[in-house]
């Protein structure tokens, strides 16, 4: 976490919310917020599912499989959504891998 | 406990409280954001009544909690403070001097459930760092801390306040702020009220090295991508349109002061004509929904031109109500640092002048003593 390399995910990462990160379910709102310092997103459906399955133990292609079979749709086509939102939480330092 | 009164449907539940555990600070920087007038440790509410305050607040839909100061460590309750925050999936961050924080407070912070990690500096040169927050070994404690942040492995931000005694070291500064192992880092040109701006003629930057800062900043956003995120936070003096003060105000963030005077933003008692409620007296959720001094300048009704009819008076909110006062004496004016303020142009005169004059006055440091020689005009 401490790392000053910048992470690049791949289908084999295995994803985890940054420890100083929370996703929890608003419930004045009702919807799941993302926290963060002075940060406070509200992350798309498809974001919230993926951010749910990031256990550090799961690799981005076991997640896209899940997901694909929840939803009904192709491993493949969720992968391409999956990847950019994973790397652009990454970039933020939302999510380690 | 009484079923709460509902909140009208015109105002929004508060996001973010900013819970100012106490107005004591070892450090004296002549920019604190505290008011003039401190509050003393004897009127400082208990661990229980912060308690209260905390579960108020995360039953109103807070999610954010700022734990700040003065020097918010100098509580010996504030682990008590944190897990009760976590317990109520409160997110807690610590803005802190890092002055006097052990390795071992900070780690019983960590194990009570503190989710994040703030220290403000100074600057990166250490002999000016410690002119600049008037206290001997200020900088040193500081990076000190920084280290116990890292062996916790508890995420840090640094903040870096600039204004025209360091800005030409920013570059550094960042650089300083990066090697402290700070995943984030903000880089907050000074705000000027209260102290800052009794010091406004000391440390407002020219407009020059506020647009060398800015590149500065997309130089590093641009090198340290994906490694550490940056906040900028620009002087308005420069600025065209105001900034959207507080996010508007009552519209997101609620200030609880050491005594627990309840504020729409941590400067509004520099406007006298309001009265501010307490959370000893009146419930937090009434007083966010229903107090005076909550709805003066919530929302646009209150708007004078050319605020009333610009199409940006729900981005902007009219910018600054202190500041609308402190400079133009009338709080319901337009923000003066917007340009259709009639008192912009004067404005900027003024700031071209303070921040050109070769020879800047001494510091006003932040100390109970000073507070009468900051308190002189300086519009």
């Amino acid at each position: 976490m401490t790392g000053r390399e910048r992470i690049i995910l791949t289908t084999h990462s295995q994803p985890a919310l940054a420890r100083h990160v929370k996703l929890r379910m608003d419930d004045t709102r009702q919807r799941w917020v993302l926290l963060a310092p002075e940060r406070l997103l509200n992350p798309s459906d498809t974001a919230i599912a993926v951010l749910q399955l990031c256990d550090g133990q799961q690799k981005v292609e076991d997640i896209a499989a899940k997901l694909a079979a929840e939803f009904d749709a192709p491993a493949a086509a969720i992968l391409d959504d999956i990847l950019p939102v994973l790397q652009d939480l990454a970039d933020k330092g939302y999510v380690t891998a | 406990m009484t079923a709460p009164a509902p909140i009208p449907a015109r105002v929004p539940a508060p996001v973010g409280l900013l819970a100012e555990l106490t107005h004591r600070c070892p450090l004296q920087c002549p920019y604190c954001s505290n008011p003039l007038e401190l509050e003393r440790q004897a009127s400082e509410l208990s661990t229980a009544q912060w308690i209260n305050v905390l579960d108020q607040a995360a039953d109103l839909g807070v999610l954010q909690l700022h734990l700040s100061g003065g020097e918010p460590t100098a509580r010996r309750d504030l682990e008590q403070l944190v897990a009760h925050a976590a317990k109520r999936q409160l997110y807690s961050n610590l803005i802190t001097s890092g002055y006097g924080v052990t390795r071992d407070r900070l780690a019983a912070l960590t194990a009570s459930g503190l989710d994040h990690l703030q220290i403000s500096i100074q600057d990166s040169d250490p002999v000016n760092a410690d002119r600049i927050a008037g206290v001997p070994g200020a900088h040193a404690r500081k990076v000190a801390l920084a280290g116990f942040a890292r062996a916790l492995d508890l995420a840090l931000t640094i903040n870096a306040p600039i204004h025209r005694q360091n800005v030409d070291n920013l570059a550094a500064i960042i650089e300083f702020a990066v090697s402290l192992g700070a995943r984030r880092v903000e880089v907050a040109h000074v705000q000027y009220y209260g102290w800052g701006l009794a010091n406004r003629a000391a440390l407002l930057p020219t407009r020059q090295q506020v647009v060398q800062s800015i590149d500065v900043v997309a130089k590093a956003r641009h090198q340290y991508k994906g490694v550490v995120t940056f906040d900028f936070v620009a002087p308005d003096y420069y600025a065209k349109r105001p900034k959207p003060c507080m996010g508007g105000w009552g519209r997101g963030i609620i200030n609880v002061t050491p005594s627990g005077k309840v504020l729409p933003c941590h400067a509004a008692q520099s406007i006298p004509a309001l009265k501010f409620d307490s959370v000893t007296d009146r419930p937090l959720r009434d007083i966010w929904a229903n107090s005076e001094a909550f709805n003066a300048y919530r929302g646009t009704a209150w708007m004078k031109e050319p605020c009333r009819s610009c199409e940006f008076k729900e981005a902007d909110w009219g910018g600054c109500r202190c500041q609308a006062l402190a400079l133009t004496g009338d709080a319901a004016n337009a923000d003066p640092m917007c340009a259709k303020s009639p008192s912009h142009g004067e404005i900027a005169k003024l700031a071209l002048v303070e921040s050109t004059a070769a020879d800047p006055p001494a510091l006003i440091y932040r100390t109970p003593a000073s507070a009468a020689g900051a308190r002189s005009p300086t519009g």
